[in-house]
């Protein structure tokens, strides 16, 4: 890309800056800062503040001739304007003099900060910014030292106003700067706090029910560069220098975003150390400087009163606590026992140095080990994943992007979150769903099909590129136009996920995917592939380990089995069936943090350690390898998930001892040519990204840190390494609706999963379990909005409250997954109405 | 010749028995500090028995030797222990610990943490070293109510009170 190139000098040193570059960014490239507050280089600048004021000298224009004038040394005469200029809205131009350190501007600077503490109440020594605060730090290094106001004119405003639930508005701080407003409008879409009143009576108030309902409102206080917004989690919970650091990786999604831990001793601990909050980390190909709430405030899981700290073992029926040497011994004897009829499971929240052991010790012994959970198709994201080196952001004009049976806002709001903007440069979004979700709004081609028929939209496209005949069937008007769009386009990426399917349905959705990309050209290539909307953080990293899940169903695996090791899963809570057939079992162990279903029918339970407590490496939906370091103590005796199955296939004569994560990341490199040269040193590297925001930078300052533990490493996908690709596909069964409606599982953000239920701070917008059904269907079936129904289905029984919805789709109604019913596929039901 | 200097030495003797001691009978009797004498900490009240500390940690921060722990709560109209908005839940020094500086004292902006004229400190176990939030707090005042305590709305916003300038 050719882009014109301005020159200009600033505080006496010429800069070469692309055209349209503001002054301030300009500036910040050669090490003069010029000091803002309402100016965010993620937001569009809007000079409210007045805190970046310069001397701005143009060249003089000859108004006859259009000619620069210039002095008897040919000089260009630069004329200075009677006022001073907002740097952050003013873009450079060529041969302009700027002075930021004039001592005109410099007195002027100084006025501004007066008049922006006319009325803050300076209350520094008991507000959560102090110490981070980029007022504080602008008035220490630009301020006049004392103000020319009198102290009894300063207002006194409401210190305490909830905006919801999770985010606290002090009025007396704000100075108006509207980041967070423009933050909430333009970055993320959720309109819902705005100014109230004008001048000295101006607010932020929230205009949504529950107040400020937004998924990303926790970064309006990462980027409120004084202590006005703050959240309910860390309110006045510690300072900011009391606080240590460690770079880690959110363990809740498959998007990965890097994060900082940030930990303290706290007395109703006990004095342990404890997470007191989550900030963002910086890394501008996985999430730029956002995380979403649940990332930000769903990690007291890590220390929750009711982890396990302490091995337990079966005896007369019970479980009791006990030592890990005699837990191991058990533990060996017991898979010793089972002579080979051994089956692993292991859920995708474990890291892969603990998934590569557990394939390791499974296979060592005869069994095999598989992974928890229903969707298919990461052999395929390994072949035709995205190229290395993609990056969300550098998708724009032309660009394509399909999401296909994926709520992206509720499993991986920041893809949402990216996907949005990338529309709003100018790609092309096309987006296939049985029902309308949020990212509808931003879509060039919305294709609705009925549940159980996203592989057969997927293959309608792929007609409009081979034209193979076989495929006419699924091929419609829409298919071809969105067809069309998404060939021409020069990068296209494609996100799927398993909305209403099962494994079958989803294997064939991803075939059809992988298909469609091979067909059109767009793999092997940078910001072009593949991505599965994995349902854990490291679903991928599971796949790439070796642990599918099997294509039969856990059932299937399970018939015949004597022993069972369970790693970070609860298949025993998630389907009764499954419970019932792992109660047979001869010997279970369970690797887990909690004491769920699954762990309290074992013979042994073993407790592992949390993200929080050790260090290891997620694999993320786009197969960027992360690796996230220990941040509070271990609890108790736990210890880490690779090191328990480490220790078990040493004490089983079957494999040497490994000394730490990091070794074990050796050896996968060793092993899987995917993750050859991967070390922790790479994983470790980082290079300085711009624009520098948040942390130490006193300008973009802010609670986000930047990154310098490490981006991470994107692995190239098979297409790329050259390995060849066959495009196949197959159909899977339709979902029918014969035997009676069919009941589809829904993902929401915010559910009764193990790892979310413990932070209380966010138990009020935890949604709650109901039926959600079309107002059609409720009048067929005499159901009213609220009432109670009995829902009955093959194994399963129970009675819920509806929900009446025009988004749902006829013939179907959705119930949230993890929040009670033991739902991995839909299924059809029979509802009746309870009192009917 | 010995026997002139043993006089000497007896004369010494004997003189010093009418001489005043210098010796006090400690503990029955306590030598006055000075004002500025740097003793064990206190947490200071306002006069309507409101704790001075704000919890800010301040103190926590400027101490050379880690000697101070706070831990901040959320204050209410309904249950005030201090005014403003940030409370000390926790406060914790351990004179083990504490080399008696004074930096607490300069850090602190409400003056609430002042090192006292006590001295006797002295310990039979380690744990006894750390003094909590309740052996370090004076006693409420004459005319003040014990905290926690429930005030009319609004009437304590301001955590930081205002200050003389000392110059």
């Amino acid at each position: 890309m050719s882009e014109a190139l301005v020159s200009l000098t600033i505080d006496g040193v010429e800069v070469t800056v692309p055209a349209g570059t503001l002054i301030v960014d300009a500036a910040k490239k050669i090490g003069i800062e010029i000091p803002v507050f309402c100016y965010h280089p993620k937001l569009k600048p809007v000079g409210m503040c007045r805190m970046c004021l310069v001397e701005i000298g143009r060249p003089k224009i000859d108004r006859a001739t259009r000619a620069v004038v210039r002095d008897e040394n040919g000089d260009a005469v630069i004329e200075f304007g009677p006022k001073l200029e907002t740097a952050c809205t003013t873009p450079v131009g060529e041969g302009w003099v700027v002075l930021v350190n004039s001592e005109r501007a410099i007195k002027e600077r100084q006025q501004v900060v007066e008049f922006l503490l006319t009325s803050h109440p300076l209350d520094c020594p008991v507000c959560d910014k102090g110490g981070e605060c980029p007022l504080q730090n602008l008035t220490m290094k630009h301020g006049p030292g004392e103000s020319r106001f009198l102290y009894e004119d300063k207002m006194r405003l409401d210190k305490h106003v909830p905006l919801g639930e999770l985010i606290f508005l002090d009025r007396e701080r704000c100075i108006q700067c509207s980041r967070c407003i423009r933050f909430q409008t333009e970055i993320v879409d959720d309109p819902v706090i705005a100014f109230s009143e004008r001048g000295r009576k101006l607010e932020i108030v929230t205009y949504s029910e529950p107040g400020f309902n937004s998924y990303f409102s926790g970064n309006t206080t990462d980027i409120c560069p004084v202590g006005a917004l703050t959240t309910a989690d860390f309110r006045f919970s510690a300072r900011s220098w009391e606080l240590s650091e460690a770079a880690s990786i959110c363990s809740h999604c498959a998007v990965g975003c890097n994060i900082t831990l940030h930990s303290r001793r706290e007395a109703r601990s006990k004095g342990a150390e404890v997470i007191k909050r989550v900030i963002p980390r910086h890394n501008d190909t996985v999430n730029e400087i956002w995380i979403c709430d649940k990332g930000r405030f769903a990690h007291h899981y890590a220390s929750s009163e009711d982890r396990l700290s302490q091995p337990l073992i079966k005896r007369k029926g019970k479980l009791v606590k006990t030592s890990w040497e005699e837990a191991l011994k058990r533990v060996v004897d017991g898979l010793k026992a089972a002579d080979g009829s051994i089956l692993g499971i292991a859920g995708g929240r474990t890291s892969n140095e603990d998934l590569f052991l557990m394939r390791h010790l499974m296979e060592g012994l005869g069994g095999q080990a598989v992974q928890h959970g229903d969707m298919a198709g990461g052999d395929l994201v390994q072949q035709v994943g995205v190229g290395a080196e993609t990056n969300l952001a550098r998708l724009g004009a032309g660009d394509c992007i399909l999401v296909v049976a994926s709520d992206l806002h509720e499993e991986a709001p920041i893809w949402w979150l990216r996907i949005k903007q990338a529309v709003e440069r100018g790609a092309q979004l096309i987006v296939a769903n049985a029902r309308t979700t949020r990212l509808d709004a931003y879509a060039s081609h919305t294709l609705r099909y009925t549940y159980g028929e996203a592989a057969h939209t997927m293959l309608g496209l792929l007609h409009a590129v081979n034209g193979d005949g076989a495929l006419a069937k699924f091929a419609s008007d829409e298919t071809r136009e969105a067809s069309e769009t998404f060939a021409k386009a020069p990068n296209a990426l494609l996100f799927y996920g398993h909305e209403g399917m099962d494994y079958e349905g989803s294997h064939a959705l991803a075939q059809a995917c992988a298909s469609l990309l091979s067909a059109t050209g767009h793999v092997a290539r940078p910001n072009n592939g593949l991505v599965a909307v994995w349902p854990r953080c490291n679903s991928q990293g599971a796949w790439d380990m070796g642990l599918a899940p099997h294509p039969q169903g856990l059932e299937e695996a399970l018939k015949g089995t004597k022993a069972v090791y369970v790693m970070a899963a609860d298949p025993a809570g998630d389907d009764p069936a499954l419970a019932s057939m792992l109660a047979e079992i001869e010997f279970l162990v369970v690797q887990e943090l909690f004491l769920t279903e699954t762990a309290k029918a074992a013979d042994v339970v073993l407790p592992a350690q949390s993200f929080a407590e050790r260090e290891g490496t997620y694999t993320n939906g786009m197969r960027r390898v992360q690796r996230f370091y220990p941040a509070i103590a271990p609890l108790g005796e736990t210890r880490p998930d690779w090191q328990i199955l480490a220790a078990i296939g040493e004490a089983m004569g079957l494999e040497p001892a490994r000394p730490s994560a990091a070794a074990v990341l050796l050896e996968i490199a060793s092993e899987n040519g995917d993750y050859a040269g991967l070390d922790y040193a790479a994983l470790a590297h980082a290079e300085s990204q711009w624009p520098p925001v948040g942390g130490k930078d006193l300008y973009f300052g802010g609670t986000a840190n930047p990154n310098q533990q490490g981006v991470g490493v994107q692995l190239p996908s098979g297409v790329e390494r050259g390995e060849a690709f066959e495009i196949e596909w197959s159909t899977p069964a339709r979902v029918s609706s014969k035997r009676g409606i069919m009941m589809i599982p829904i993902t929401k953000l915010y559910d009764r999963g193990t790892t979310i239920e413990p932070s209380q701070v966010l138990s009020s917008r935890l949604v709650s379990l109901c039926l959600h059904i079309n107002p059609e269907d409720a009048k067929r079936l005499k159901i009213s909005d609220g009432g109670e129904v009995d829902v009955t289905w093959n194994g399963g029984e129970q009675r819920l409250r509806t929900v009446i919805e025009e988004e749902v789709p006829r013939g179907v109604v959705l119930v949230p997954r993890s929040l009670g019913v033991p739902l991995a596929a839909p299924v059809a039901v029979k509802i009746r109405s309870v009192g009917s | 010749m010995f026997a002139l200097e043993i006089a000497r030495g007896m004369w010494t003797t004997f003189k010093s028995m009418f001489e005043k001691p210098v010796t006090i009978e400690y503990p029955d009797v306590k030598r006055p500090v000075r004002p500025r004498f740097r003793g064990r900490h206190v947490l200071q009240r306002y006069e309507n028995g409101l704790e001075r500390c704000i919890g800010c940690a301040l103190c926590a921060a400027a101490c050379p030797a880690g000697a101070i722990f706070v831990e901040a709560a959320e204050n209410n109209d309904q249950q005030r222990y201090s005014p403003g908005e940030r409370y000390a839940s926790i406060y914790e020094i351990n004179l083990l610990r504490c080399i008696f500086c004074g930096f607490c004292e300069d850090a602190c902006p409400t003056e609430a943490i002042v090192l006292e004229h006590n001295y006797e400190l002295s310990y039979l176990n380690r744990r006894d070293a750390i003094y909590t939030k309740d052996r370090l707090l004076v006693p409420v005042p004459p005319e003040g109510r014990a905290t926690p305590m429930t005030v009319p709305p609004g009437a304590f916003g301001k955590a930081i009170p205002e200050m003389e300038d000392p110059d």
